[in-house]
């Protein structure tokens, strides 16, 4: 088994095909858009593939070390910052290929008019444990 | 009360309430039960026999189980409640490691069944050892025994299937709470106590092998010492000495495989007090046998990390040209023969880029200070 990370963008993924705003979508739109992404982990309970899911807010602080006795700086958000994370999904899978079939089912949650949103998800392999046996 | 003791008569006691009728998947969850039930009312009401203690408390889980849902008793019930006689637990305890490791099961599943109805872990702890929620492992396991509900007992099945499911169990590691190498010991023990096959002893002594070394391979805080570099007087010579004479057994049987192979390597490592006295010659001809055997990239990339002990780094090097560079760990190899061979700028570069394809966080801190070693002013 292998864990992944399945990671949504608000920013800095390529642009999707149904790439329109979900403010400008129809409620009912942005109900079955929830109802799928529920949906799809709630699956991923059933066949025991389910680790963990957040989503975050776009609202985000840097902050960093101001050396000693004095408080950290914070700065941001800045809104050139290339990346922003949405969310993330961790799945435990049997294969790579399984991943990558999960990523692409993820990312056909139906979006403006219905129709799937093709959003680019970013797919990372966790770091494991070293094997036991290596020789 | 010893948790080892409860948990080495679980598949026996399974064995049992499946002869009596009741089918895998009732009898699997009615052990569980009844080992929870033993760890609460044994430590002040310790029975004299546990294991009749253990399967009539199985027993009447199951069957509580079976009144509650009428609905499913034809289904449940194969036979009518009477017992048959005394069962033959070793054959039982066998066919549930088969039984476990059916080929239909995905390899995560096959393991989670294992550790639960042959190895009598409980869902928690096998969630944990595995980093992944208790819901999530439930799930898998009630999905393998459904998988695998109209198996029945008592089919022949090939013993390699196990052997992989083990051989997982105990290359998982060290992580979590449940000491997964350890356990994967103790069950290739009471395989290899049921079964006579050279593959079995094989791999029992590989694992024995390489738990040997186990104190040795890592400083307390987690950092990976490489072989050459470990304290040899650390490793367990009493472990040693039983997996060398338990592979010896299985060799002098003559139907060699691929864990007495791999046992073999680890057995010459473990002769050796340094790097330079090793036998590299006889591991390169193990390695020989191993790549006939599997044909397994991983093993002729293993095999040119011998053959630059054995013939130089520039022989390594040549063994390596015919591999695949996108194999794991490839760069690693081709630093370490480079750098043996004094090309130091281009062990370093490919130092940073194994420690970049790292699988785990351990190897790339370690080759990461490999580069920073050989980048040093």
């Amino acid at each position: 088994m292998a864990k992944y990370l399945l990671l949504k963008h608000y920013r800095g993924a390529p642009e999707a095909v149904n790439d329109v705003p979900m403010d400008k979508w129809t409620p009912e739109e942005v109900t079955a858009h929830i109802r799928y992404m529920r949906d799809f982990a709630a699956r991923l309970e059933e066949t025991g593939e389910f680790v963990d899911g957040q989503a975050l807010s776009p609202e985000g602080t840097f902050v960093r070390y101001d050396g000693e006795g004095r408080p950290p700086v914070t700065d941001g958000p800045f809104a050139e910052t290339k990346d922003l994370i949405a969310g993330w999904m961790v799945i435990d899978v049997d294969t790579y290929e399984r991943a990558v079939e999960l990523a692409g089912e993820l990312s056909a949650a139906p979006g403006a008019g219905g129709k799937p949103i093709h959003e680019w998800l970013e797919l990372r392999p966790f770091l494991t444990e070293p094997p036991t046996i290596t020789e | 009360m010893e948790e080892a003791l409860l948990r080495s008569l679980t598949p026996a006691v399974i064995g049992i309430l499946v002869r009596r009728g009741a089918d895998f998947a009732a009898a699997e969850d009615a052990v569980q039960d009844a080992l929870v039930e033993a760890v609460r009312v044994w430590p002040d009401d310790p029975p004299r026999d546990p294991k009749g203690w253990l399967v009539t408390a199985a027993w009447r889980k199951f069957l509580d189980a079976v009144r509650a849902d009428t609905s499913r008793r034809d289904r449940e019930i194969r036979a009518d409640a009477e017992p048959p006689g005394e069962p033959l637990e070793v054959d039982d305890t066998l066919q549930l490691y088969f039984l476990c490791a059916h080929p239909s099961l995905t390899p995560a599943s096959a393991v989670a069944l294992t550790l639960r109805a042959v190895g009598g872990l409980t869902t928690r702890q096998i969630a944990r050892a595995y980093l992944v929620p208790e819901a999530t492992m439930a799930q898998r396991i009630s999905r393998a025994k459904r998988t695998i509900a109209g198996v029945r007992l008592n089919q022949p099945a090939d013993v390699a299937t196990v052997l992989r499911v083990l051989y997982l169990v105990f290359n998982e590691g060290y992580s979590g709470d449940v000491d997964l190498a350890a356990e994967a010991i103790r069950l290739t023990r009471q395989l290899a106590a049921g079964i006579q096959h050279p593959e079995v002893a094989g791999l029992l002594a590989l694992m024995l092998l390489h738990h040997a070394r186990r104190d040795a391979r890592t400083t307390p805080d987690g950092t990976l010492i490489p072989l050459a570099d470990q304290d040899r007087d650390r490793w367990d010579t009493h472990l040693i000495a039983e997996g060398v004479q338990i592979l010896q057994t299985a060799l002098s049987r003559d139907r060699l495989g691929e864990f007495q192979a791999q046992a073999a390597i680890a057995a010459l490592h473990a002769d050796a007090r340094t790097t330079e006295e090793t036998d590299w010659l006889q591991i390169v001809e193990w390695y020989d046998e191993l790549v006939r055997l599997t044909d397994n990239p991983v093993a002729r990339l293993n095999r040119a990390v011998a053959v630059g002990e054995a013939d130089g780094p520039r022989a390594g090097l040549a063994a390596l040209r015919d591999l695949d560079p996108s194999l794991p760990r490839y760069p690693a190899v081709a630093a370490h023969l480079h750098e043996r061979a004094g090309n130091l700028p281009t062990a370093a570069r490919l130092y940073a880029e194994a420690a970049r394809a790292a699988h785990s966080l351990p190897e790339r801190d370690h080759l990461t200070r490999q580069a920073a070693r050989l980048n040093a002013p």
